[in-house]
């Protein structure tokens, strides 16, 4: 899917004609710079690297100076690659026109971190719901994880305690609302994931 | 932040309100749709808190219906808010004054702040 490496910028509404309040995020998306063309016959399948956002010469390992030097760019900071595109050769620019007003598009960002969190939190469960008629601090507890001598372990998959969000979520279908390509915008219906300055990956 | 104020100015549009902050009596003349036709109705009341701010900021209007509060809360920006003017500026300490709804009677008043001329 041909796509944009780009930034999050913050949330903000839209009035339709008719007054409706739409919420909407506003994304950063390129310019980006293709990096690397991936080949069937050198790599098996075709693909092109985009980079995005601007890294420090002293920052950069000289391995990657000498990547970004063969497409006659600046070391980027981030770079992925994306399938579907065509036509593009090392060098090129690609930015946020590639997008229509009225498209739809699926946005993929890290999510913000919650860190260790319980079941209720985690995964929605209930949780006791009494804190009385015997109950000790069990209020949040998950309760009964599986059986006993059968099976005599617990599923794989089990839903239990441990780290939420900071993961790779990719949300679909967010209808694009604005595209501004002077100023390299994007702007689409919904929320997306990640923190405001985080980076995010648009696909169509 | 400053990117999103831009695209703000860019994408709604900027209306000139008179400033009203909460504890101000307004009246707040608003377009509504029946069927096909549009009619302006209004709406008068105490101002209970402005919140947010730039496309998003919303303020809340309490008025007495008889003996029911009635409170609606509208989007600033909104393109169906066609007008709003200041009646009474109210000399009000805090910038939300929920403790407003459970006065009733005499205490349900608002000392009018003086040294202002009021639009009519």
């Amino acid at each position: 899917m041909p796509g944009l490496i780009g930034r999050k910028v913050g949330m903000t509404s839209i009035y339709s004609a008719e007054g409706k309040a739409t919420p909407c995020t506003v994304i950063e998306a390129g310019p980006c710079v293709v990096t690397q063309l991936k080949t069937q016959d050198r790599d098996g399948y075709e693909a092109v690297q985009l980079g995005f956002g601007e890294r420090k010469d002293s920052r950069t390992p000289n391995a990657l100076k000498g990547h970004f030097k063969k497409a006659n760019t600046t070391p980027k900071q981030t770079v992925v690659e994306f399938k579907g595109f065509e036509g593009l050769s090392l060098g090129d620019v690609v930015s946020v026109d590639i997008f229509s007003e009225g498209e739809f598009v699926g946005v993929a960002g890290t999510s913000k971190g919650k860190g260790f969190q319980g079941v209720v939190k985690r995964h929605g469960f209930g949780g006791v719901g009494q804190s009385t008629h015997g109950q000790h601090n069990r209020l949040r507890a998950p309760g009964s994880i599986g059986a006993a001598s059968y099976p005599a372990r617990v599923f794989k998959g089990m839903r239990m305690a441990g780290q939420m969000g900071n993961k790779r979520v990719l949300i679909e279908n967010l209808e694009v609302l604005k595209v501004l390509a002077d100023k390299n915008l994007i702007v689409v219906k919904g929320s997306i994931p990640g923190a405001k300055g985080s980076t995010v990956l648009i696909e169509r | 932040m400053d990117i999103i104020r831009e695209l703000q100015n860019e994408l709604v549009e900027v209306k000139n309100f008179p400033n009203f902050k909460s504890g101000d009596t307004i009246t707040v003349s608003y377009k509504i749709k029946e069927g096909a036709k549009e009619r302006i109705q209004q709406f008068q009341g105490v101002v209970l808190q402005r919140r947010g701010n730039g496309a998003t900021e919303t303020f809340t209007v309490r008025k007495m219906s008889g003996n029911i509060g009635v409170e609606r809360i509208f989007p600033i920006s909104s393109p169906f808010v066609d007008q709003i003017v200041v009646n009474k500026k109210g000399a009000v300490r805090r910038a939300r004054i929920f403790y407003f709804r459970e006065r009733t009677g005499k205490s349900a008043r608002i000392k009018e702040k003086r040294s202002f001329s009021v639009a009519k």
